[in-house]
C-alpha cells in the first residue's frame, strides 16, 4: 500500500503549494482538517504561514494539537514547514511569549536586526548540512532554498540541527529529531532541491 | 548568502500572454502560460509574477483559473495581481496556489483593505506594484496619475503593509532602454523592504544596472519569451559580474 500523507489544514498558509508539490512527486496526499482523520495517515506535513500565536490558537481550538500529539507519540513521521517548524518548538517570542507543541527543545526568536539586514529574511539562501541523513540524501551541500521568515529557531540541543543558513548569523534551516523533521524554508517553493527534500520525506524516512 | 533574485513576469490579457510596450498590450504572444512556466522551471528562474492587465473586471474568474493551472507546475514563489479589490478574491487567488498578492490601484482606492490584507495574510504576502511617469506614481493600469512622488508613494505603500515593492516605469516599459535607474535608485535608498526592478530590460546588462541601483531582485517579461534558456543566460551574466545568484537548472 502506498504511503498516505496528511497535510494539516488548520486555516493557516498556502496548503495548495505543498499539495501541488506532492502531486508532482506522485505521492498520495490529502488536506486534513478533521483531527480524528489524522490517525488514518502514515505521515504528516504541518505547513503554515503567518503568526505563531494565531496558528497555535487554531490548532488548540480545533483539537488538532491533541491529534498531532497522539500521532507524534505513536512515532509517525511528521514534517514541519516554515511556521510548522516553529510550532514544533517549546515556545515563541513572536508578539509576546507563546507555548508551542513543545516537541523540540527550542525557542523561536526574532532574527537580530543589523545594518543592511532586511527583515524578514526573504529569498534564496544556501543551506549547509551538518551531517548525512536519508532526509537530505541527494541534495548537494550549499543548495539554495527559498526562505520567508522574521523569526528563527534556536535549538537547545545542537544535534537537532541538520542544516543551517547564514543571515546575520548562523540560523537553523533544517531539523531532525527522531520521527520529527522540519524545514524553515519552503521546500514546495524551492524547485529541484525542495522537491528532492519532500521526496525524501515521502520515500526515505 | 542571500541571493539576488531573477524574476520572470507574465503579462496576461484574457488568459493569453501579451507583450507590454508602454502599457499598451497589443501583441499577443501565442503560447500557453503553463508552457511558459514549465520552461522557466527548467531554466532556474527564482520567482514568477503573473499580472492580469485586462481592462475588464469580468476577467477576474478566468485569471484565477489560469493561476490555478500555473501553480500546479510552479515550484518557485508565485506572485499574482490585477483586479484585487476585495478580500474574497484575494483569498481565492491564494487558494488557487499564489504565494503573494500584487496590488497597485488598491493603494490609492482602498488603503484600508490593503491594511486588512496585510494583517490577514502577512506583509510577506503583499507586493505593492508601483508605476511611475513624469515624476509621480500612476495607478489604474497607467491611466490615473496620483500627484504623489515615487519615493513618497513607495513609503506610503510600506506603511500600509507592503512587504515588497515591484517598481515599474511606464516610459521604460517595453522600451528596451533599461530600467528607470534614477527613480529606482531613489526608491531603493528610501526603503527597508526588498525592491524588484521591472520595465525595460533588453540586454542582460540592464539587469546588472538594476542590481547596482540597489534592487534586491530584477524582473523582465518580453526578453524571456524570445530567448532560449533566457533566465540561465541572464544569471550567467550577473554571476560573471560578481552578483550572487542561485545556480541551478539545465545547462544552456
Amino acid at each position: 500500500m502506498k504511503t498516505r500523507i496528511a497535510i494539516v489544514d488548520y486555516g493557516m498558509g498556502n496548503l495548495w503549494s505543498v499539495r501541488n508539490a506532492l502531486v508532482e512527486l506522485g505521492a498520495e496526499s490529502e488536506l486534513v482538517s478533521q483531527p480524528a482523520a489524522l490517525a488514518g495517515f502514515q505521515k504528516i506535513i504541518l505547513p503554515g504561514v503567518g503568526a505563531f500565536a494565531d496558528a497555535m490558537r487554531l490548532l488548540r481550538d480545533t483539537g488538532m494539537d491533541r491529534a498531532l500529539e497522539e500521532r507524534h507519540a505513536a512515532g509517525a513521521p511528521i514534517l514541519g514547514v516554515c511556521l510548522g517548524m516553529q510550532l514544533m518548538c517549546k515556545r515563541s517570542l513572536e508578539d509576546g511569549q507563546h507555548q508551542g507543541l513543545g516537541w523540540i527543545d527550542a525557542e523561536v526568536k526574532p532574527i537580530a536586526p543589523a545594518p543592511g539586514l532586511k527583515i524578514p529574511h526573504m529569498g534564496w539562501n544556501s543551506v549547509r548540512f551538518t551531517r548525512a541523513s536519508p532526509f537530505v540524501a541527494g541534495i548537494a551541500d550549499g543548495t539554495d532554498f527559498y526562505f520567508v521568515h522574521g523569526y528563527h529557531v534556536a535549538c537547545a540541543d545542537p544535534s537537532d540541527v541538520l542544516g543551517t543558513c547564514e543571515y546575520g548569523g548562523t540560523l537553523a534551516a533544517v531539523l531532525e529529531r527522531g520521527n520529527l523533521r522540519a524545514a524553515q524554508f519552503h521546500p514546495e517553493k524551492s524547485q529541484r532541491g525542495g522537491l528532492q527534500l519532500l521526496g525524501n520525506f515521502v520515500e526515505n524516512v | 548568502m542571500l541571493k539576488k533574485r531573477l524574476i520572470a513576469v507574465l503579462i496576461l490579457r484574457d488568459g493569453a500572454v501579451v507583450q507590454s510596450v508602454r502599457f499598451k498590450h497589443t501583441n499577443s504572444i501565442h503560447y500557453d502560460p503553463v508552457h511558459a512556466i514549465e520552461c522557466f522551471n527548467k531554466w532556474a528562474v527564482d520567482e514568477i509574477v503573473i499580472l492580469n492587465v485586462s481592462r475588464e473586471a469580468g476577467s477576474r474568474a478566468g485569471f484565477a483559473e489560469v493561476v490555478k493551472r500555473i501553480s500546479q507546475k510552479c515550484f518557485v514563489p508565485l506572485s499574482v495581481g490585477g483586479w484585487i479589490t476585495d478580500q474574497d478574491y484575494a483569498r481565492s487567488l491564494l487558494n488557487a496556489g499564489a504565494d503573494k498578492l500584487v496590488v497597485n490601484t488598491l493603494l490609492a482606492d482602498d488603503p484600508a483593505l490593503m491594511g486588512a490584507l496585510a494583517r490577514r495574510f502577512g506583509r510577506q504576502c503583499m507586493v505593492a506594484s508601483m508605476d511611475v511617469q513624469n515624476g509621480q506614481a500612476v495607478v489604474d493600469r497607467g491611466r490615473r496619475p496620483t500627484g504623489v512622488a515615487p519615493v513618497e508613494w513607495a513609503k506610503r505603500a510600506v506603511g500600509l503593509g507592503a512587504g515588497e515593492i515591484f517598481f515599474n516605469s511606464i516610459d521604460h516599459d517595453g522600451a528596451r532602454k533599461g530600467y528607470d535607474l534614477e527613480t529606482l535608485r531613489a526608491v531603493c535608498a528610501a526603503l527597508d523592504v526588498p525592491v524588484i526592478a521591472f520595465g525595460g530590460v533588453f540586454k542582460w546588462d540592464h539587469m546588472l544596472e538594476g542590481i547596482r541601483a540597489g534592487a534586491d531582485a530584477v524582473a523582465a517579461a518580453n526578453i524571456f519569451h524570445y530567448t532560449e534558456h533566457a533566465t540561465m543566460k541572464a544569471k550567467r551574466h550577473l554571476a560573471e559580474a560578481g552578483v550572487a545568484v542561485r545556480s541551478e537548472g539545465q545547462r544552456a
